[in-house]
């Protein structure tokens, strides 16, 4: 089986593209970081992927509202290819400033605003996939990863409505960090294809890398959502 | 030659947008808090937004398509109504403003006209308050006129004049004729921070060549001459008040680690930073760096530039960064206001500045920030210590040949603006009330995201260039004038890329704006070099070249405004002559304290702010970017445990390097000498504690003292490095960086001056053989033994029992004393972590016994029942912080090979339990007060 290729797109300040493509590589992609930049020379380097990647990290510094600079150049540059690319069924997940990018976009409902703290957290936190229509998150088991953010909380008129269109996909479990409403850490477009989520599954791909590993903690890998985008991708 | 403010023109009319958060905005709380501590206790509420000020009157259309790009209508509500009442804020012109720079790529890309931007703040304030508070609000909370200005709203915006004119004339300045007090006011009144010995060199030197320094020359040998440049102290000829002759302390340093001859040392005490290599093929930089002053006047930006600038160092050895470390010193921040000396800004405002600072660099330059500490005293109040380190690896290659005449000089990076000139004259300088008002074009604010991308294409360059450096304290004059040591260069400075125009050639020269590196780049290669940069966004220009004659000429265009012989510039400085008068300090056997209330002294220690969670300002850091932080800052069942030190493994290494960090100014204020053997001793225990093999460590130096020209003050520092030297070589480990910042006093209105207490940041980096095999000092496991190795005396000077029983605390406590037997210890104690036979290990530090037995009972949400104890004196066998001793929890089953290998002293004190209950002679507690103390009763 060919490995399906993901373009991991970095825009000015994004900074977890390597993390995300060492966990798309372990999960059996074929991962390649683009530069904005470069997509927007060649936007062709989309039709050529089977999968996209909008990383996080602090494009344009979170300038005007994190994540706003990115969604805009990326509307105004490629904003087609990306349409094409959507309504072509190739999964796409936006991770953190990628979450909050897609928002902007459109391409996703919703929404992230400042954390109730007021300020930037990094704490670990427990997800879990209710049903919904995201390919990504069927049959997720319940994962353990970071968050780290300080624009995490999710704001959405009606999340009853959002829950029963089947797009909410991941709520966080027994603790909610940052104040987001109806507990959700991620949810997806109307066709399932388009995953944000504002935690990092990308920094839990290896059982060592679990803080609590020391006393024992196993399971709870991130590697998994990826596992199941790679083989939605394979399958399709 | 005066500092002139940057530029500006006001305009009347204009636009603006306001932009308000939907609901409570989160900054409002934390505002509110603040003006309380300050002791405006009649505020009652503050709300802020954000102003985005705008030069010209926009058409509708445009300002329709602006609000659809800057305003969420899920989160925000905008209007481009001024806003009557409250106050408002203005970055002044010229200040590093992303959010300006944002909005005017924004306009670009929706396709409107270039705009001119300024950004600001607007907030409302309720309460019972008159004028005279508002005022008070604005220059103590809401503004820091170091980078901002306020007013009454609507504010009148400012914008930096796109049009303005560079002045490119060049004064002579007379230096040959003038008498020794004429000298040293010419220094004074320039702020040259130069000696008379130093201007006397400079004076002759001009009269043999017959002619008087330019203002550029002289500016540039004040700063390559300036104490943070130069390390004159450092590299002074000591004489003691006894007439004893000391090696200069920075030769002491190196022949240190020269006599411990590890074969891991690459490069030490040259360049940027300190290289080493544990496993073949890689090798690793590390450097510490200090940024106090800037950090006292502007937190924010202080500590914000100085781990933008000790990330660069790292980059000028050619590595790639990996993480960040940070030690901060406050004055408590529960200071009553009406105790707050003038000028200076309250400890809460500063740490919240810096630890704002720290978190907004590393988390957005994508880099995690490990280690640390956080230290509270009163004699930091007037004087902050900021130290940021970092830690960067390479490609074992070969060195960079440096240089050849020929080469181009290459500046890559941010744009230069007239940002923190004299950023190094000003930091070897005292700072008084006044230092705040007048040091503000000495403050920068950083831009992450452009070091970022620096760092990215520096990693695609690799092989194109001879040389690198960072542009740091005195900008292009410190990194050309260093690169060009001996080969001579010939700089325009009319070609370097300007945040705005009007800069005059010094101001060029001088500046310390952020984020640039400088290069030496074969003309063949550098087609290939500047394409890579702009693939990745970064601008990178050639301003000369390197010549070969030895000579530093800097023009602008054809207007020659330096010409200094390098040999000069780096030899010429006369070494400074110092008298140190050495220190007394207690080394008797002094009796041991009498404590009534054992359990109440160690809650009263749990919750003492140097011993107390630190949590609220770690969880502000991204320590988990890069999926290589295996023992974190935080550690435990519920992760609200202080780990020792820190491991980093990148995901695809078996292997890893702990980071451990050792200071204790406590000590030092009695015991210096003592306190720097006792601090390397902690930085090595830190290492060990997590899994590190103490065979394979690295040391970097950080001091921060007063000035060294007092003799007690110099007396202290000599016996300080008496006791790094000695210390490394007994546990053989070698120093490979350090810094100094010397001069940190306040010289108070009262006339006195007021001095840290005496500062020194050992930071320990250490090859882990197995990152599988790291330990935590959280407890694992009910039924498991305790045991305790080291050796526990009578030893309380400085200690934090003394901190809270002030009313036991003699003169003639003794500082604890190195232990001979612990760098042998702690080797067989690591032959233990490694195979599996630890389950949990703590350092015994601040607080002593009784703390580290919470600390892990904490960390573990398990109970203790001791029976044992390590002294026949109750105080001082829960309370002393006597050196060499680890904690160490053991499997039954592996409990007579760990007592047998990690031999004599040790001592089985008792077992981990179930029990929610630290059970000690003297000395019970419930698990739930501990945590309580600990965190102050936030979990």
């Amino acid at each position: 089986m060919n490995a399906p290729c993901a373009v991991v797109l970095a825009a000015p300040g994004t900074n977890r593209d390597h993390d995300v493509a060492f966990a798309l590589g372990l999960a059996g992609a074929e991962a390649r970081i683009v530069l904005l930049a470069e997509l927007v020379a060649e936007p062709t380097l989309l039709q050529r992927a089977q999968m996209l990647v909008v990383a996080g990290g602090f494009s344009y510094a979170d300038a005007l509202g994190a994540g706003r600079m990115w969604s805009l150049a990326l509307s105004h540059g490629v904003g087609d290819s990306l349409t094409a690319f959507v309504a072509g069924g190739n999964p796409v997940i936006g991770i953190c400033n990628g979450f909050q990018v897609l928002t902007g976009t459109g391409l996703l409902p919703g929404a992230l605003g400042h954390n109730a703290s007021g300020h930037f957290q990094c704490e670990w936190v427990r997800l879990e996939a209710p049903a919904s229509r995201c390919v990504w998150t069927r049959d997720l088991a319940p994962v353990e990863c970071p968050i780290a953010h300080g624009e995490g909380r999710y704001v959405h008129a009606d999340p009853a409505a959002l829950a029963a269109a089947g797009q909410v996909a991941l709520r966080y479990a027994g603790h909610n960090p940052n104040g987001s409403v109806d507990d959700i850490a991620g949810v997806c477009d109307p066709t399932g294809v388009v995953l944000g989520l504002m935690p990092h599954p990308e920094n839990h791909v290896l059982a060592r890398q679990h803080p609590r590993h020391v006393r024992g903690a196993v399971g709870g890998l991130g590697l998994a959502l990826f596992e199941q985008g790679v083989r939605y991708a394979h399958e399709r | 030659m005066t500092l002139v403010a940057p530029s500006f023109v006001a305009v009347a009319p204009g636009a603006r947008l306001t932009i308000r958060t939907k609901g409570p905005d989160p900054r409002a709380a934390g505002l509110l808090a603040d003006a309380h501590a300050l002791g405006l206790s009649r505020v009652t509420a503050i709300d802020v937004a954000d102003v985005v000020f705008f030069h010209d009157a926009l058409p509708v259309e445009h300002r329709t398509s602006l609000e659809a790009v800057l305003v969420d209508p899920l989160l925000q509500t905008a209007s481009w109504d001024a806003p009557t009442g409250g106050i408002e804020t203005e970055l002044l012109p010229g200040v590093t403003d992303p959010t300006a720079a944002a909005v005017q790529l924004a306009a670009a890309t929706v396709g409107l006209p270039a705009i001119t931007v300024a950004t600001g703040k607007h907030f409302s304030i309720a309460g019972d308050i008159e004028a005279a508070d508002h005022a008070a609000l604005a220059r103590r909370l809401l503004a820091n006129q170091v980078i901002e200005r306020w007013g009454d709203a609507p504010i009148d915006p400012h914008f930096i004049d796109a049009d303005a004119i560079a002045d490119r004339s060049v004064d002579h300045v007379a230096v040959r004729t003038l008498d020794d007090r004429e000298l040293l006011a010419l220094s004074s009144e320039r702020g040259l921070s130069l000696d008379l010995a130093e201007l006397h060199a400079i004076a002759a030197h001009y009269r043999a060549a017959d002619r008087e320094p330019t203002d550029v020359e002289l500016e540039t040998l004040a700063q390559t001459w300036s104490e943070h440049c130069s390390h004159k102290t450092f590299r002074a000829r000591i004489t003691t008040t006894h007439g004893r002759e000391v090696t200069p302390l920075l030769r002491q340093l190196r022949d240190s680690t020269d006599t411990i001859a590890a074969p891991s040392v690459r490069s030490a005490f040259v360049g940027n930073a300190g290289i080493v290599s544990f496993v073949p093929g890689t090798t690793i930089a590390v450097k510490a760096e200090t940024h106090n002053h800037p950090s006292a006047i502007e937190p924010f930006g202080g500590s914000n530039t100085g781990v933008g600038g000790v990330i660069r160092d790292v980059m000028g050895t050619a590595h790639h960064p990996i993480a960040i470390t940070d030690i901060l010193c406050f004055g408590p921040t529960d200071l009553a206001p009406d105790e707050l000396p003038e000028g200076v800004l309250h400890p809460r405002l500063i740490e919240r500045g810096v630890v704002a600072g720290v978190a907004d660099y590393g988390n957005k330059i994508g880099l995690p920030t490990v280690a640390g500490a956080v230290l509270y005293d009163r004699g930091y109040t007037a004087n902050p210590l900021v130290y940021a380190g970092c830690i960067g690896v390479a490609r074992e290659a070969a060195e960079l040949p440096g240089p050849q005449p020929g080469d181009l000089v290459v500046v890559m990076g941010g744009r230069t603006g007239r940002d923190g000139l004299r950023g190094a004259t000003f930091s070897s300088a005292t700072m008084d009330a006044t230092t705040g008002d007048v040091a503000g074009a000495s403050v920068q604010i950083g831009d992450p995201i452009v070091e970022k991308l620096v760092i990215d294409a520096m990693a695609d360059c690799l092989g194109l260039y001879t040389a690198v450096t960072d542009c740091g304290a005195g900008g292009l004059s410190s990194a050309v004038g260093e690169m060009a040591e001996g080969v001579g260069a010939d700089v325009d400075v009319a070609l370097a890329p300007l945040k705005y125009p009007g800069l005059r050639p010094w101001e060029v020269w001088l500046s310390e704006a952020q984020e640039r590196m400088v290069f030496a780049v074969p003309p063949a290669q550098w087609p290939h070099m500047h394409a890579v940069c702009a693939r990745h966004g970064v601008e990178a220009t050639a301003l000369g070249t390197f010549t070969g004659d030895g000579m530093l000429r800097v023009r602008a265009g054809d207007l020659q405004v330096l010409e200094l012989d390098t040999h000069f510039l780096h030899d010429g400085r006369p070494q400074r002559s110092m008298v140190a008068e050495m220190p007394a300090p207690p080394r008797g056997a002094p009796a041991p304290p009498e404590c009534a209330d054992h359990a109440a002294t160690l809650l009263a220690l749990l919750s003492h702010p140097n011993i107390a969670s630190k949590e609220r300002i770690i969880r502000r850091y991204d320590h988990e970017i890069l999926g290589a932080t295996l023992v974190r800052p935080l550690v435990g069942a519920r992760h609200d445990g202080h780990a020792d030190g820190v491991v980093l493994a990148r995901p695809t290494d078996l292997h890893g390097m702990a980071i451990g960090i050792g200071v204790n100014p406590w000590f030092g204020l009695i015991d210096a000498e003592r306190m720097a053997h006792s601090v390397v001793d902690e930085a090595i225990r830190n290492v060990v504690a997590v899994g590190a093999d103490p065979s394979q460590v690295a040391l970097l130096d950080n001091f921060s003292w007063g000035d060294p020209r007092r003799h007690t003050t110099l007396g202290d520092l000599v016996a300080a490095v008496q006791g790094c030297c000695d210390a490394a070589e007994a546990y053989a480990a070698p120093f490979v960086s350090g810094k100094d910042s010397l001069n940190n006093e306040y010289l108070g209105s009262d006339g006195q001056r007021h001095a840290v207490p005496p500062t020194l940041v050992i930071t320990a980096i250490a090859h882990v053989p197995n990152a599988d095999a790291t330990v935590t000092p959280d407890l694992k496991e009910a039924g498991n033994a305790l045991v305790l190795v080291g050796s526990t005396a009578v030893e309380f000077g400085g200690s934090h029992f003394g901190h809270v029983h002030p009313e036991l605390r003699p003169a003639d406590w003794t500082v604890p004393a190195p232990d001979p037997a612990a760098p042998a210890r702690y080797r067989r104690l690591h032959a233990l972590i490694h195979g599996g036979r630890v389950r949990a290990c703590h350092d015994l530090s601040e607080g002593g016994l009784a703390v580290a037995l919470a600390e892990m009972a904490i960390a573990g949400r398990l109970g203790v029942a001791i029976d044992t104890l390590p002294h026949a004196h109750l105080t001082t066998a829960l309370f002393a912080e006597s050196n060499g001793r680890l904690l160490c929890e053991v499997a039954p089953q592996h409990l007579d090979e760990f007592l047998t290998t990690v031999g004599e002293p040790a001592m089985v004190l008792g077992t981990v339990t179930d029990d929610p209950w630290m059970s000690v002679p003297g000395c019970t507690v419930a698990l739930d007060a501990l945590v309580a103390a600990f965190t102050g009763g936030s979990r």
